[in-house]
């Protein structure tokens, strides 16, 4: 079965799927006649501690050691695509904060962008600002999640609440700034819902400086500890032309030694004015592009973000109304319009084809980075063992609610 | 607003941190509090009893000690891990049921026994039963031949005197892997399964080297009665310089660190908590168990957790002897201390694999284990001349 065309991929229309290219018996899934002797099949979820969601995963084990894995998706499908046909331009924002939930900022960042770009309108400078300030803050976030849940999968528990004590600051500031603490739905349509309130950068700025030595803290709690390196380094390794083969990106990719970051190669929203530097892994331990490079990539990373913030609080324009662009009505001349950035997981872009002078778009299509991460799974998994398998979904960092959408 | 909170309880954290400290000593004086005043009355009744009945009085006080360590022994570590990983994790950790949620584990306690009595439908229902009876019959039988103190008089404080108290102390543990094999596959549950096998191999490997190190001890000590390897720690520099683990420096530290390590093993704690690996086998060979008989493995685990520290501080560190003399609270202060540090690792370090568990048992500690017996073997050899 060609599962590019399957998953709309090609932005063909998703109803043939269902209808005629899925074989009825669900033939996807391990059968039971196909074991070997000594072989069983162990099914990891969806209702599992470490899937991170509700993602399924079969495996063929054979004792400790894993023949082969089959990862099923589609628990958290809530129709996004299909949704976006039917409710105006702005009415899909709050629906693009769903896809990648740790991630928020990032998806309604992009797809605002996105539809700026088919109107052909641009936003302030003050906007940018803020813009670039709320994506990175977000970038740290996630990236805190993924490290503490990361730990907690290699069964380090410390680490897990540090990150979230210092993610739940992230959140108070985006809290004070949008009103919500997950899903804030502030990137509009040409602006922000909110400026900055009083008092608001400072604080922002007190929290970078007393983020960064707990960073420092939980970095050498973890990163460099010897029994989180043995189980990490030389597990699940991609080699850099396998990352290519399969399209990754964001820390992924990096991971495996491609210097290659959006923000600074198709530079958006003035990012090429910043001074920060594009992680990529090493390969300290173990082969280049291991559990261990693509974690680490996401705690330096995180360093990086704290500098762009820096910058972008040092120059943020002291007026402007953010509300200044945002147009009354969304009503493109048609046409239409893809845009990328680099959210925390990687490259997400929106795909959007608008009908001349209809308020709702005809079609949108969002390029997931954990979905297309997925498709490496099987790839990276055959021949480890149980326990890695769960430290190889981990160092993806992949997120449901992105993949499934 | 909530930050502000969050910062001045940020603040408060800091002299939190000690109330750990005085609360495990607080705890262990409750603990220790049964057994100490079994010898107090047993001392100032030796003198009544007719000697028929010392043997009797003195199992009669055994027993009473015992249970008093067993009944508070889980309660109390249960609370102290909970209070040991929140400080390491910069919270509070439990403090609404009693004065710092002292009483939070009778809380636990309760609600365990009100829980419905499950057992799945295509479960082995006596294995499934078994397995947790098993776990604590194991974990509880071994603290038969723990003795805390000796009277005044030279009668043993423990349920039993054994003159071969370690070799019982191997023999009994070993039934734990039994437990957690039968639990893992009655419960008729792939995960379980995985957790049982994992365990039954983890323990089984750990045992050789826990046997060679007691060995290690019975070599230098030249029996296999706690309290006469007790005995023979007494005195010295300050009281502790005859304890065992500073004899023949370094080999018995690194018998007594390779022991703790063993000790971990065998308890299932972190790094080498694979049988029971959250992440992975959602909760191992108890995932499908659940009331009192869940609470059953918890007991047993902290049965464990307290028996394998202790036989490390009677056999290493001296047992109740030590600088201010011969007392039982040294005993359990020494205990309770191991058992903190068991703590303190299980919420710092992250777990190894089941192939790293292995390779560290069969390519590191079995071979030093044997390497140091060997040289004390040889020592005390040339020593006693030939």
């Amino acid at each position: 079965m060609d599962r590019k065309a399957a998953t709309g991929q090609d932005g063909g229309p998703l109803v043939t799927l269902y209808d005629e290219q899925l074989p009825p018996d669900n033939s996807y899934a391990f059968s039971p006649e196909e074991l070997e002797e000594d072989e069983m099949i162990l099914n990891m979820g969806p209702q599992h501690p470490s899937t991170h969601g509700v993602l399924r995963v079969e495996l063929k084990t054979d004792g400790e050691i894993v023949k082969d894995a089959r990862p099923h998706i589609g628990y958290l499908h809530r129709n996004f695509e299909k949704h976006a046909e039917n409710i105006d331009y702005q009415g899909v924002i709050p629906f693009t904060d769903r896809m990648d939930y740790v991630g928020s900022m990032g998806n309604s960042l992009t797809y605002a962008m996105t539809v700026e770009k088919l109107l052909g309108i641009g936003v302030g400078e003050r906007v940018a600002g803020i813009r670039v300030i709320t994506a990175e803050l977000q970038r740290i976030a996630s990236h805190l999640l993924a490290m503490g849940t990361y730990g907690m999968d290699i069964g380090a528990f410390t680490p897990f609440l540090l990150c979230f004590q210092q993610r739940e600051r992230v959140l108070d500031l985006f809290e004070w700034l949008s009103g919500a603490r997950l899903l804030y739905n502030y990137n509009w349509v040409g602006g922000v819902s909110h400026d900055l309130p009083d008092g608001w950068t400072d604080r922002c700025t007190r929290f970078l400086d007393e983020f960064v030595p707990v960073l420092d803290e939980v970095d050498s709690l973890l990163s460099h500890n010897r029994i989180f390196i043995r189980r990490t380094a030389d597990v699940g390794v991609i080699p850099p032309p396998m990352a290519v083969d399969y399209a990754l990106s964001g820390p992924n990719l990096r991971g495996s030694g491609h210097d290659w970051d959006l923000r600074r190669d198709d530079p958006y929203l003035g990012y090429e004015g910043y001074d920060f530097d594009v992680i990529t892994g090493t390969g300290e331990h173990g082969p280049i592009g291991s559990c261990w490079d693509r974690y680490f990539v996401r705690v330096r990373e995180m360093y990086e973000s704290v500098k762009i913030v820096r910058q972008a609080l040092a120059r943020l324009p002291a007026e402007g109304d953010v509300h200044e662009n945002v147009p009354r009505f969304v009503r493109p001349k048609g046409g239409e319009a893809y845009l990328r950035t680099e959210a925390p997981r990687g490259e997400l872009g929106f795909y959007i084809v608008a009908e001349p002078k209809k308020p709702i778009p005809y079609r949108v299509k969002g390029r997931s980075p954990c979905f297309v991460a997925m498709g490496l799974f099987h790839e990276i998994t055959r021949g480890e063992m149980i326990a890695d398998i769960i430290a190889i979904i981990g160092s993806l960092d992949i997120v449901l609610g992105e993949i499934d959408r | 607003m909530i930050t502000r909170f969050r910062q001045v309880e940020m603040r408060l954290m800091g002299p939190l941190t000690a109330i750990p400290i005085v609360l495990a000593v607080a705890v262990l004086g409750t603990i220790a509090a049964l057994p100490v005043l079994a010898m107090v009355i047993s001392e100032l009744t030796q003198d009544f009893i007719p000697p028929g009945l010392q043997h009797l009085v003195t199992v009669a006080v055994g027993c009473a000690g015992f249970i008093g360590i067993l009944a508070l022994n889980p309660i109390y570590a249960i609370w102290l891990e909970r209070k040991v990983a929140a400080h390491v994790q910069d919270r509070l950790g439990p403090m609404r049921v009693g004065w710092h949620g002292l009483l939070q584990s009778f809380a636990d306690g309760i609600k365990l026994l009100f829980k419905e009595d499950l057992v799945p439908k295509n479960a082995d229902p006596v294995l499934f039963r078994a397995a947790p009876m098993l776990a604590i019959v194991s974990a509880f039988a071994a603290f038969a031949i723990v003795p805390w103190g000796v009277r005044s008089d030279g009668a043993v404080l423990a349920v039993a005197d054994l003159n071969i108290g370690v070799l019982y102390f191997v023999a009994i543990t070993s039934l734990g892997a039994l437990s957690v094999l039968m639990a893992g596959w009655g419960s008729n549950n792939k995960y379980a399964l995985y957790g049982g096998m994992r365990a039954a191999a983890q323990m089984v490997s750990y045992e050789i080297p826990t046997a060679i190190l007691v060995l290690l001890v019975v070599a230098q000590v030249g029996t296999l009665s706690i309290p006469e390897i007790v005995a023979a720690q007494e005195g010295g520099f300050l009281g502790i310089g005859d304890w065992l683990i500073f004899q023949m420096f370094p080999l018995n530290l690194i018998g007594f660190v390779l022991f703790f390590i063993c000790g971990l093993a065998e308890t299932n704690r972190t790094p080498f908590d694979i049988p029971e690996a959250e992440s992975e086998l959602v909760a191992g060979f108890h995932t499908e168990y659940s009331g009192m008989r869940f609470a059953f493995f918890f007991l047993a685990e902290y049965g464990n957790m307290l028996l394998v520290s202790m036989l490390a501080a009677l056999m290493f560190l001296g047992g109740w002897v030590g600088p201010f003399g011969s007392n039982p609270l040294l005993l359990f202060v020494k205990g309770f201390g191991l058992v903190v540090v068991q703590m303190w690792l299980r919420w710092t370090l992250p777990r190894l694999r089941v192939d790293q568990l292995m390779a560290v048992c069969w390519k590191y500690v079995i071979p030093i284990s044997f390497f140091l017996l060997l040289v004390v073997a040889g020592v005390r050899g040339v020593g006693a001349g030939w």
